[in-house]
């Protein structure tokens, strides 16, 4: 006797009930606080907040321990909080010229004004694993200096004042600020558009297709121009006040990405540009977001698009992570109907492809 | 910390004001593809919030929803979506077709014909129907434009020149209102008849993708053959082995695993009602208990 199954019910109660205990471990070992993930554990609550696209570093600390860990499901967990958020309009564009920078380096000069400040970074350490960490170390107190009062320009705006770059295009003050979130996407997009994109892409699909053009699909020539990282103030234009508000301060990374250009017959050659932002220490992402969107811009500057990463549609439409992982494991969800749909075709094929080559049809059963 | 508040059905009024905006001009032009804002919903993407989206924007409080994945209204994710109504509308919900104001459904349409005053709302994994014959939306949205469909019928041709049959056995394409080609989600072609001139509104969720489109109340919905290679529907040839339905789409569930197999009915709620009503099968249970799995 065959009784239909039920009970999903309790099956996925039960399921999330396993689930938080799996989440908390071991019970004899401390939970961890918030404040220890945003805090030692900085740089994944700063691509959680990038690609979550909410500045917000408690709810992106909440949003990895939940997740237990997974960065695209706690980027998930933001973006569909940030969702439901109203939206009041868009702050002034940041000048990052103005960043209190903590770390910044040019590949292009060996000096520029302001100086090259390497910052807390990964780069020249040796990766050996250190068992020092294991339990309990204090690193030194770290060595502090007087803070340089020279302004730390930003080396593309060097490079433009002897028109050796292209200009960054102008923004139009008026012009309505595009916002892939509340507009649907569509091709071709403009550049506003394109980097949003890109800045809440997934850091490990930009790295791949940014190396690829390195390697010679789409080359475009890059020169790390100038990575920066530090804070910047974030102001509203508040219209009853009639001025710039300021609401606070944020942690940025921007990359500038100096690449060749052979000029055209209208444009004379000389250096373009590709741009990477994120929140928080992102170098990364954002130095593989500023390959990308220089490869997207081929169409613009009427280079032939022949590689992957110079393909607008292509990218834009399969950067998202919560897109991708959501449609790659809705494969989990049942099919059943689709594949009895698949299954009656394929017997009915399977037979008159036996009958047409006589032969007898293959037995289903292993009896 | 930022403690979340959530409005009535979840989405915030001035989101579902643009969905509905979107539902309006898909019902003003049957088949055809309408961009929208689609948000970021807290369940995946992939697994119906296109569907959830459109249900949240179309919900009231006086509405009964129903919700069913392959047919059945126990299968974990139409639980999932159920209670998420449940939870944040409060709405009164319902397994039986004929009751539900609002149903939303994934891979099938219910056997119980459909009555007026109710909407359909199918979850859509890939709206575009044309999207495995051209990958760029810019080409497919200009074929539409132009109505051109060749490619379609190229294909469904060369089915039949290789198969003897149009090997689409779901999602199996249609024209809606003698204009637009339109996908109507992986239902079985089973399924297909049961949109034509049917009296409830049909809506259409695409949430990955952006997109909703909707076949109005007695819509004409073709699909697509050919005059002699007629659309023909598939089901298993056997009764229902819990009620004896002969006209349903079957699920085949395996038995055991020396090639046992029974046939039963992917509509629970349409088997159920049978039973109730003293139909019988080989197969006939006990009414149904309640049994934990997985």
């Amino acid at each position: 006797m065959y009784v239909a199954v039920k009970g999903g019910e309790r099956a996925i109660e039960n399921a999330h009930r396993l689930l938080a205990h799996e989440r908390r471990g071991d019970r004899d070992v401390p939970e961890l606080a918030l404040s220890q993930i945003s805090e030692q554990l900085s740089l994944g609550v700063d691509r959680v907040m990038t690609e979550g696209s909410l500045y917000d570093r408690e709810l992106a600390a909440l949003a990895i321990k939940q997740a237990r860990g997974d960065m695209i499901e706690a980027i998930f967990l933001v973006r569909a909080f940030r969702a439901t958020l109203p939206r009041f309009g868009a702050t002034e564009p940041v000048d990052t010229g103005a960043m209190r920078v903590r770390r910044r380096i040019s590949s292009t000069f060996k000096d520029i004004p302001g100086g090259q400040i390497l910052g807390p970074t990964f780069d020249y350490t040796h990766r050996l694993l250190d068992p020092q960490l294991a339990d309990g170390f204090s690193p030194e107190v770290p060595e502090t200096g007087e803070a340089s009062t020279a302004a730390t320009p930003r080396v593309t705006d060097i490079l433009g004042r002897d028109g050796l770059i292209e200009p960054s295009p102008a923004a139009d003050a008026d012009a309505p600020v595009g916002d892939l979130t509340r507009e649907p996407l569509s091709f071709p997009a403009d550049r506003d558009l394109r980097l949003q994109n890109l800045a809440r892409a997934d850091e490990g699909f930009l790295l791949a297709l940014g190396y690829s053009s390195q390697r010679g699909y789409g080359r475009n020539h890059p020169f790390a121009g100038e990575i920066r990282y530090g804070e910047v103030e974030v102001e509203f234009m508040a219209e009853d006040a009639g001025f710039a508000v300021p609401l606070g301060s944020i942690e940025l990374t921007e990359c500038q990405m100096v690449n060749q250009f052979k000029g055209s017959a209208t444009e004379a050659p000389c250096f373009t540009r590709g741009y990477g932002l994120a929140f928080g220490q992102s170098e990364r992402k954002t130095m593989s977001m500023a390959l990308v969107d220089r490869s997207l811009r081929a169409r613009e500057l009427g280079e032939e698009v022949i590689a992957p990463g110079q393909d607008e549609e292509f990218v834009m439409s399969h950067s998202d992570n919560v897109q991708a992982t959501g449609f790659v494991e809705h494969l989990k969800l049942p099919h059943y109907v689709d594949f009895q749909s698949e299954l009656g075709l394929l017997r009915k094929l399977r037979k008159e492809f036996a009958e047409a080559n006589d032969v007898p049809p293959m037995r289903e059963a292993a009896e | 910390m930022n403690a979340p508040a959530y409005n009535f059905a979840y989405l915030d009024e001035q989101t579902k004001r643009m969905i509905r905006r979107a539902i309006l001009k898909a019902i003003a032009i049957p088949g055809y593809q309408v961009p929208f804002a689609s948000r970021e919903m807290p369940m995946p993407y992939g697994w119906g919030t296109g569907g959830v989206q459109v249900t949240a924007a179309i919900l009231g409080p006086e509405d009964v929803l129903k919700v069913i994945d392959q047919g059945s209204d126990d299968t974990t994710n139409a639980i999932s979506i159920r209670k998420f109504f449940g939870k944040t509308a409060g709405v009164a919900t319902t397994t039986s077709t004929a009751d539900a104001t609002v149903i939303q459904t994934r891979h099938r349409i219910p056997e119980a014909p459909l009555h007026a005053d109710q909407v359909l709302v199918y979850q859509v994994p890939i709206p575009e129907p044309l999207r495995f014959l051209e990958p760029r939306e810019t080409e497919t949205r200009r074929m539409h434009a132009l109505g051109e469909y060749g490619l379609m019928h190229v294909k469904l041709y060369e089915d039949i020149a290789r198969f003897g049959h149009i090997a689409t056995s779901y999602a199996y394409p249609v024209k809606v209102n003698a204009r637009y080609v339109m996908d109507p989600s992986p239902t079985p072609k089973f399924d297909n008849p049961k949109m034509d001139n049917c009296p409830a509104l049909q809506l259409f969720g695409a949430g990955r993708e952006k997109r909703i489109y909707a076949i109005p109340p007695h819509t004409s919905v073709v699909s697509l053959d050919f005059e002699d290679h007629p659309f023909t529907r598939y089901r298993f040839d056997a009764p229902c082995a819990l009620c004896g339905a002969g006209d349903s789409y079957l699920d085949e569930i395996v038995i055991d695993d020396k090639g046992g197999r029974m046939f039963v009915c992917s509509d629970t709620d349409y088997c159920e009602s049978r039973q109730a009503a003293g139909h019988h099968g080989s197969e006939s249970a006990a009414p149904h208990k309640e049994r934990a799995h997985g």
